[in-house]
């Protein structure tokens, strides 16, 4: 267990180090260039005192000594300022992360919980009617644009119902209320766009495992069809799905940057997008670090939940 | 069944025949075929009811619908209905492209990985492994929002509106090709221990011709059934890139350029929001049908 984190987390590491390389890289072809932007509010500067600039700031350096410059300082602790907001980039970005993690947490939560039942409702009446509404509801799930399915419920409940807020963050002293409030909707459409591809992997699942023999012989006991469902189905279904959980971590997040976007909530989604308009390259940067970082260690994560689902399967990739 | 038993069936007229047996999968065809003989029939529509999908007229914004107005007019004043199916011709196509450039990439890269084995693999591989774990859509809208003059590319045609469209076309590419070349890499490591590559390669077969005659041919049905949902990935993709403003720009546009001031006419002018959205939900539930639909005809254990 020990082992396997440690050489997880190292290769997370390295896979990290390589990725920073390439976003410090791609992040330089955007257009303009810091030193344009820093001197083109200064109508007096010459030529020369552009070149000078240049050495002083690095950027006449070839990208390789750039990024090992900036990533010395960032191993440092010294991520380096935002250029709009002239405030060092950590202090921008922890807060957005919360509020990303909140949103994202009970997002993963909720749709994982959602998919699962309305997945194994689906396989157990395999066919009928319900299993119909539930392939329609998925179906739509992963087919609709999630930005639009944000505007739609934003017309239906703010601006036909007006019973929730279009968006934005909880104001100070509003407390649990203004939370739930302003959760809700934005949650409720990351939802929506997130249990479509699960309930489909959870039904495939469900109805393979449900062909197999030790259910049959399960059920020849006598055992109750609930029991035999969440005791027995569900924990070997569950093995596949960990899978596509894991990997729709990146999916999550994609749909999360559209959804915080539109209802204004202040979190790492919408803090890249602005990021990248406002040519402020360096929080760009390394708010893309983050989100990697964070896609790896869910990652090592769902490893770790498939050894808790399946001891069958050993962390050190041997079988015990 | 007794039909198949007097006579041999080819695979494919089999998997067509179960592919017609599939309610689901006919209508996804058929409504696909259905938006893309609409769109592109979006210039006859515009002659035969007088109206145009691109001419801005500042004294009719938002009209309601009239007899050659079918859907209205937008925000400047353009007949939204024509302007939609010119949209669908964008969003559509790029749909097509990106899903075929993407599959094609994949295909290569996975068929060299399968065959080559070893180093070549490895590297591959991880390569494949690292785009899959990176956030998306951050790195799409840089891709999107990449300064082409600092690769080289002159002025005149990033300007140009070919520009815009081929640059979606390949940024997908880049980054959706990894699904294909995983099922391709598996499908060729099999296929390369079987009998009639053996052979191929005994008798002096190069390993191009044997990829291109025994290997990728048997390993095609896969990449079909992924290159057609990865069509409706694409397609949302490019909606999304083009609503936040980097994707299709003005005077050019798509469905998802459709929708970039949608928040804004949310609560003034619903439907104009509403309409884009809808067509490319339909487009890709159409898409998504139609694949579910080929991967059970391909599938012989299924059913």
């Amino acid at each position: 267990m020990i082992r396997f984190l440690a050489t997880r987390s190292l290769g997370a590491l390295v896979t990290l180090l390589v990725k920073s390389f390439v976003i410090f890289a791609l992040i330089g072809l955007m257009p303009g260039d810091p030193l344009d932007m820093l001197t083109q509010a200064n109508p007096d500067a010459t030529p020369e005192d552009v070149a000078k600039l240049r050495a002083i700031y690095g950027v006449d350096q070839p990208i390789g000594a750039r990024w090992w410059t900036w990533l010395i300082q960032a191993l440092q602790g010294d991520f380096g300022y935002s250029r709009a907001q002239h405030r060092p980039v950590l202090e921008i970005i922890l807060p957005a992360l919360g509020n990303t993690l909140i949103l994202m947490g009970l997002a993963f939560v909720i749709s994982t919980i959602i998919a699962v039942f309305l997945g194994t409702i689906a396989a157990t009446r395999r066919g009928r009617a319900i299993d119909r509404v539930i392939n329609l509801i998925a179906y739509t799930g992963i087919s609709v644009p999630s930005f639009w399915l944000a505007l739609v419920m934003i017309y239906v409940f703010a601006v036909r119902l007006g019973w929730l807020p279009a968006g934005g963050m909880p104001q100070t002293g509003e407390g649990l209320h203004g939370w739930l409030v302003r959760l809700t909707l934005p949650l409720l459409t990351l939802v929506m766009v997130e249990i479509g591809g699960l309930t489909r992997y959870a039904r495939s699942s469900m109805l393979e495992v449900l062909g197999q023999d030790y259910i049959r012989t399960a059920r020849a006991k006598g055992i109750s069809t609930p029991r035999l469902l969440f005791r027995h189905a569900l924990r070997n279904a569950m093995i596949p799905v960990a899978t596509i959980i894991a990997l729709g971590f990146g999916h999550l997040f994609s749909g999360a940057l559209l959804i915080e976007n539109i209802f204004a909530w202040r979190g790492m989604g919408r803090l890249i997008l602005e990021a990248i308009m406002g040519n402020d390259y360096n929080l760009a940067l390394v708010c893309l670090l983050f989100t990697t970082a964070m896609i790896l260690v869910a990652n090592i994560l769902a490893d770790l939940a498939y050894s808790w689902l399946d001891p069958r399967i050993s962390l050190g990739g041997r079988r015990r | 069944m007794s039909d198949l038993l007097d006579r041999p069936v080819s695979i494919w007229a089999l998997r067509r025949r179960r592919l017609a047996d599939d309610p689901a999968a006919l209508l996804g065809l058929g409504m696909l075929v259905t938006l893309l003989a609409l769109c592109y029939a979006a210039p006859v529509f515009e002659a035969w009811l007088d109206v145009s999908a691109t001419e801005t007229d500042l004294l009719s914004r938002f009209d309601p619908p009239d007899a050659t107005h079918w859907l209205g007019r937008d925000d400047a004043g353009r007949d939204v209905f024509t302007r939609l199916l010119l949209g669908g011709q964008t969003s559509l196509s790029i749909g097509l492209l990106g899903a075929l450039g993407a599959s094609l990439v994949g295909t290569l890269i996975g068929a060299v990985a399968g065959y080559a084995r070893g180093r070549t693999d490895m590297v591959l591989m991880r390569i494949t492994d690292g785009i899959i774990s990176l956030p998306t859509l951050p790195l799409l809208i840089i891709l999107a929002a990449l300064d082409l003059t600092k690769l080289g590319f002159t002025q005149d045609f990033i300007r140009s509106g070919a520009a815009g469209y081929w640059r979606i076309v390949v940024i997908v590419t880049l980054l959706g090709w990894t699904g294909v070349a995983r099922l391709v890499r598996a499908s060729t490591l099999a296929l390369a221990e079987r009998e009639f590559v053996l052979a191929a390669r005994a008798q002096g077969a190069s390993a191009w011709w044997i990829l291109r005659v025994h290997i990728l041919p048997n390993a095609i049905s896969p990449v079909i059934v992924a290159t057609t949902l990865a069509m409706g990935r694409v397609i949302l993709a490019e909606s999304a890139l083009s609503f936040l403003g980097v994707g299709i720009q003005p005077p050019q546009t798509s469905w998802g350029s459709m929708l970039t001031n949608a928040q804004d006419l949310i609560s003034t002018a619903p439907e104009l929001a509403i309409y884009p959205g809808g067509l490319i939900l339909v487009a890709v539930i159409a898409v998504n049908f139609f694949g579910d639909g080929l991967q059970a005809a391909f599938d012989p254990k299924s059913k």
